[in-house]
């Protein structure tokens, strides 16, 4: 076990030492960072300066190492264009994006799981069917529009719910919450809806394709042979068994969920990590691009290990390197 | 009667025992954030205009947009012409209490004219700046110079014990790899403290209690909310999340003003929007340029179909102009207003005289976070010049992405809007714009034009203390940018406010800069 | 986000067998297909959207990237339906006089240009990679699979939106314009390539283990030929299932790179470029500017999208 812990991370961190690379040759050699600092009255001497002090005339190994010891320690430089500490502005961002991600998370989970569970045990029902068309709709509509009807329906038809930003945030030291507030919340809802639908049918569709397989296994014809009652058989024991791959899969797709969360940031003026990356994207802001790809990365590596080394703990067959195979 | 009387005794109990009921809360919903909390760091007028509720000048603009005293009480030229005396104000304190004096006047100015400094430009004729007791300063200028109040509207004063303390006594240098702690705190004179800020997110203000000037607004707190979108902010502005937009979108004018709850301001701004040429030997093609040539200039003049644009992308709220200026900047005669025609077949002769080749390839740089509607007309004048033959290539992007490509002559024919802050005169266009680039003048002549006829009537009437004489010279000078047609004038862009029905006053200013100070909530309802 | 959704079949690959068994399977393929009316009603929309869109300069009424043929007094018109409306913007006109019709049927050119160039793209460099690692190993193996793990330990958007934002930032603008698709193809490509890559690598590992592979390398035989004709049916279906399903994913995310400003410029729109552009006018009531290019965008994904859940259904035996 510990042989296989340590495999998984030094894999991991090998990972990450390319994808800080990558972020590495971003930051550096796309756009001169000395044209994008100095302001334009700047001297020739000035630039040449600037230069040096920076570091810019070391050779490259030498760079890279003092780019990835900066950012492990949180240090990624001074933004361009806020000018300010790019840690700071992603760590005032970090629990917007936080919060949408984890209520769509759970809308995926409390509506995918039940939608899963009916297509799967009543077959060819309508309203399996209907779900089963929902989900074909659901992977089909793109993310941004589904924001944009949302918004027109329940801002500017109904008004019920706000159609930009997060509303009244409650500090919790340095974490900023909407949840406490009812502004805050409602603001919520939409965003989290929009980001949720891609979720919602992933989950529905590998419960439906679980329970299937489980509702063939030995046990549970055993088990209805035994006569314990269906609906008893299908939502406890059967679905029980649909549970490990669920939570697998809605783990290793948090970081997905992250990235994607930048397209409803920008949808709703959300202000969280994906839209000071988008608009780091407008504005060529290459420190806050290179920061947001290393943490990015870094929470999706970390989960996809998490969830290999919790799956190897609890099927011990799966530490052998091999037998994991590469699908 | 009874009823009114124990809500007004609920809210006096609510106001006592501490709770923030009835707070007038001004949600503003601007089409951008500010760049920073530091006037000083972005030369850019939407982040002074902002700023100006936390830091203030020595002199400031009333509600008639004429000079009145702020932190100087009286002023004086001294007997060398060249040197200007001010008295400041007594008892006024910085948010952190801290006392104004002259020490901090003269701190700042060393600050803003520092070489470094992105707005050393709106200081043209600053040399030096002395103290001569606790409250007199004493401002030493290049020369004799009548614009120096104009310039000192928009020059912040700061403390400068607090910029001591702070290691902040010189602008922000990016490149120094530390942030500017004026950067994200701030700490002035004006009406309003920053309470707090979220860079793209929220900047709060709330309201100085101890502000020298008696306040003329009823605001307890603004919120400063960046939206972007324009169908977000009507959105926005529809169901109440922002009281008011100082950007309301052209196109969605009749939707605004048939809501009930949200009341539209309209005026046309001051800024006169133009378009550039470049005047270099080559195109970034690395063709010969042919826009040197004022034969050419006069043909994509006469191919731009200016009525058209004021009634299509403008929706008729834009005022036409051929000339450079507005009408009420000091300088306008309206014999510069003159147009020279719609006349798309004068402007294919004129190329084919001119030799110009068929097809010809040259960048068109917009802004998208720019002038009213600007990325559609620009689609709109492209197409223009395409039916005469020509293939611009348009570039839209942030003005951050390319402000760089236009100051360093990295592309062609550009879009520039003027509005002649902070000196309202029309001597700021034709020093900043249609000088030859020399030090402080022409910063903006990002063509890199030289006439040295237009440069001496303007280098003139920057000595000229007689304002009839001066603005004869500026007139006279405005005719040659005319004649020459250095620039493109398209029109004064339309300005469209919008608020909510608790929000009871927000006088709308031709410059097109809030000053909330003015404002009032709740009033009469 | 399509890794997870789109790869259960690969580990159930029936034994390899001579192409007898693909014709069976053809006409097993087309006994299901006549079986399900989603299918056809799928197979039809996109076939009505591919021949229009393709044939858009021969029936599109306007060419909408021809600056000069735009007027703007034509702008903002209705559609035809409407008593405004004017005939031949049957599906009206945008602020600037585009046909609101034209622009969607070379939109969707665009769109299904780029969608189907990425996955071709991708396709080639997985097979190619895939077959010399699972043939060769070793260093070579080992080299390309750990750059497939680094592209999969980021956000599939997260690397298109890198990908185009920096070549838009440092390419001139004239090149910007002519090379928009082309990148557009590259970034969607570059972080796809590895699940087929996967896939085939698999199926070339077993496969080199063979003893006619064995004996192929023992006298000298070029036997990478022999092992593409064999392993490549072995993998077809997995990779066609997942190719499909990447079609739709890859329209998606063309339109998404778009409506976030990273994608087509606004004078060559694709539909996200549309959907972008009309979105700033969803309040004004200029809805049919931001309403149709949506709609067809959604058709074109479905569409893909029932044609690639049939298909994995279709061929996936376990199911049948």
């Amino acid at each position: 076990m510990i042989a296989f812990l340590l495999k998984r991370t030094a894999n991991a961190v090998f990972v990450m030492l390319a994808v800080a690379l990558l972020a590495f040759v971003i930051f550096r050699f796309f756009g001169d960072p000395v044209e994008m600092m100095v302001n334009e009255q700047a001297t020739l001497q000035d630039r040449i300066e600037l230069r040096e002090r920076l570091g810019l005339n070391d050779g490259f190994v030498t760079q890279y190492t003092r780019f990835v010891t900066n950012a492990v320690q949180g240090d990624f430089g001074i933004s361009y264009r806020n000018q300010q500490d790019v840690m700071v502005l992603i760590k005032e961002r970090f629990p917007a994006t936080f919060e949408l991600v984890l209520v769509a998370t759970v809308i995926s989970l409390v509506v995918g799981i039940p939608a899963g569970v009916i297509t799967a045990v009543y077959r060819d029902s309508r309203l399996a069917n209907i779900l089963q068309l929902g989900s074909i709709v659901g992977v089909s509509l793109p993310s941004f529009v589904v924001g944009i009807l949302l918004i027109l329906a329940f801002s500017v038809s109904l008004g019920w719910l706000p159609a930009f930003g997060r509303g009244e945030t409650v500090d919790i030291g340095w974490w900023s919450t909407g949840l406490l507030t009812p502004s805050g919340r409602a603001a919520l809802i939409l965003p989290a809806i929009s980001l949720s639908t891609f979720q919602v049918t992933l989950v529905m569709r590998l419960v439906r394709a679980e329970m299937l397989e489980t509702l063939r296994a030995d046990y549970i014809k055993f088990a209805r042979a035994r006569g314990v009652p269906a609906r008893r058989v299908q939502w406890r024991h059967a679905l029980r068994n649909c549970l490990m791959p669920v939570i697998t899969l809605t783990g290793m797709q948090i970081g997905n969920l992250i990235a994607f969360a930048l397209v409803t940031e920008t949808v709703f003026q959300w202000p969280g990590m994906g839209m000071l990356f988008i608009q780091a994207v407008t504005f060529v802001d290459l420190p806050v691009m290179a920061a947001y790809l290393l943490i990015v990365s870094f929470i999706f590596v970390a989960l996809n290990t998490l969830v290999d080394i919790t799956y190897a703990w609890v099927d011990p067959r799966l530490r052998d390197d091999t037998a994991r195979g590469d699908g | 009667m009874k009823l009114r009387h124990l809500i007004l005794a609920t809210a006096a109990v609510a106001a006592l025992s501490g709770t923030a009921q009835a707070e007038n809360v001004l949600k503003w919903g601007a089409n951008r954030d500010i760049g920073s909390l530091d006037p000083y760091s972005f030369g850019d007028s939407f982040t002074i205009n902002v700023l100006n509720h936390v830091y203030e000048g020595l002199v400031r603009y009333n509600k008639d947009l004429k000079i009145e005293p702020a932190l100087a009480e009286s002023w004086e030229i001294l007997d060398d012409q060249i040197t200007w005396r001010f008295r400041l104000r007594e008892g006024v304190t910085f948010h952190n209490g801290n006392p104004f004096t002259a020490e901090d006047v003269v701190a700042s100015l060393t600050r803003v004219s520092d070489e470094s400094s992105p707005l050393k430009g709106n200081l043209p004729a600053y040399v030096s700046s002395k103290v001569v007791d606790d409250l007199t300063v004493d401002i030493t200028l290049n020369g004799t110079y009548p614009l120096l109040l104009n310039d000192l509207t928009n020059i912040h004063i700061f403390d400068k014990e607090w910029m001591t303390e702070n290691d902040t006594l010189m602008p922000t240098d990016v490149g120094a790899g530390t942030e500017g702690y004026a950067t994200y705190n701030a700490n002035g004179t004006g009406p309003f403290i920053v309470e707090s800020r979220q860079p793209d997110a929220k900047t709060v203000f709330v309201v100085n209690p101890d502000w020298w000037d008696e306040p003329q607004h009823n605001l307890d707190k603004i919120e400063l909310l960046p939206v972007n979108s324009a169908a977000t902010r009507v959105a926005a502005l529809l169901s109440g999340e922002i009281s008011f937009t100082n950007d309301a979108p052209v196109q969605d004018l009749p939707r605004l003003v048939a809501a009930p709850n949200v009341e539209v301001l309209e005026g046309v701004d001051l800024r006169t929007v133009m378009i550039g040429f470049p005047f270099r030997d080559t195109l970034t093609t690395g063709e010969p340029n042919p826009f040197k040539e004022k034969a050419v200039r006069e043909a994509l003049y006469k191919a731009i179909d200016l009525d058209l644009i004021h009634q299509r992308i403008m929706r008729g709220k834009s005022r036409i102009a051929g000339a450079t200026i507005a009408p009420p900047i000091p300088g306008y005669v309206e014999a510069l207003d003159e147009l020279p025609g719609f006349d798309p077949e004068a402007s294919k002769a004129l190329l084919t005289e001119a030799g110009v080749p068929e097809g010809l390839e040259f960048e068109f740089n917009c802004l998208s976070d720019g002038l009213v509607n600007e990325e559609q007309f620009c689609q709109a004048i492209a197409s223009m010049w395409s039916r005469i033959g020509l293939s611009p290539k348009l570039d839209v992007a942030p003005r951050a992405v390319q402000s760089p490509k236009r100051t360093n002559a990295n592309t062609d024919v550009y879009t520039l809007g003027w509005a002649t802050l902070p000196l309202l005169d029309s001597y700021s266009p034709l020093l900043q714009i249609f000088h030859s680039k020399d030090g402080n003048a022409g910063v903006f002549n990002w063509g890199g034009w030289s006439y040295p006829e237009l440069d001496g009537l303007i280098d003139a009437a920057g000595k000229e203390l007689d304002l009839d004489t001066r603005l004869s010279l500026q007139t006279e000078a405005l005719q040659i940018v005319k004649d020459e047609m250095i620039m493109i004038p398209l029109h004064q862009q339309p300005m469209a406010w919008a608020v909510t029905d608790d929000v009871s006053e927000m006088p709308l200013f031709p410059d097109a800069k809030p000053r909330l100070w003015f404002a009032r909530m709740g009033d009469g309802s | 986000m399509e890794k997870t959704a789109s790869m259960p079949t690969d580990t159930t690959l029936p034994p390899p067998r001579p192409s007898r068994l693909s014709r069976l399977r053809e006409s097993d393929l087309w006994y299901s297909f006549r079986a399900h009316p989603s299918a056809i009603f799928a197979v039809a929309l996109l076939a009505l959207v591919a021949v229009t869109a393709f044939l858009a300069p021969l029936i599109a009424p306007q060419n909408p990237y021809d600056l000069a043929a735009l007027v703007l007094w034509n702008s903002e018109i209705p559609p035809i339906w409407d008593a405004a409306g004017q005939w031949p913007f049957v599906l009206g006109t945008d602020t600037q006089g585009r046909d609101v019709l034209s622009a969607v049927l070379y939109g969707s050119r665009i769109s299904l240009i780029i969608g189907f160039s990425s996955v071709m793209l991708a396709l080639v460099v997985g097979l190619t990679l895939g077959l010399i690692a699972g043939y060769f190993g070793g260093w070579i193996d080992n080299v390309i699979m750990r750059i497939g793990d680094v592209l999969l330990s980021m956000p599939f958007i997260l690397i298109a939106i890198l990908i185009t934002a920096i070549a838009s930032a440092s390419l001139p603008t004239g090149l910007k314009d002519v090379l928009a698709a082309p990148i557009l193809i590259f970034a969607i490509a570059v972080p796809s390539w590895v699940q087929y890559a996967r896939t085939v690598r698999a199926s070339a590992m077993v496969e080199a283990k063979k003893e006619y592979v064995q004996a192929a390398r023992l006298i000298r035989v070029k036997s990478w030929r022999i092992m593409l004709h064999h392993i490549l049916p072995n993998c077809l279906t997995p990779i066609m299932v997942a190719a499909t399903l990447n079609f739709g994913l890859a329209i998606l995310s063309e339109a998404t790179l778009s409506f976030l400003g990273v994608g087509m410029p606004p004078d060559q729109p694709s539909l996200g470029t549309l959907i972008r552009i009309g979105n700033q006018y969803l309040f004004s009531g200029l809805w049919w500017i931001v309403v149709f290019p949506s709609v067809q965008l959604c058709l074109i994904v479905l569409s893909v999208n029932m044609i690639g859940d049939w298909l994995r259904d279709a061929l996936n035996p376990k199911l049948r």
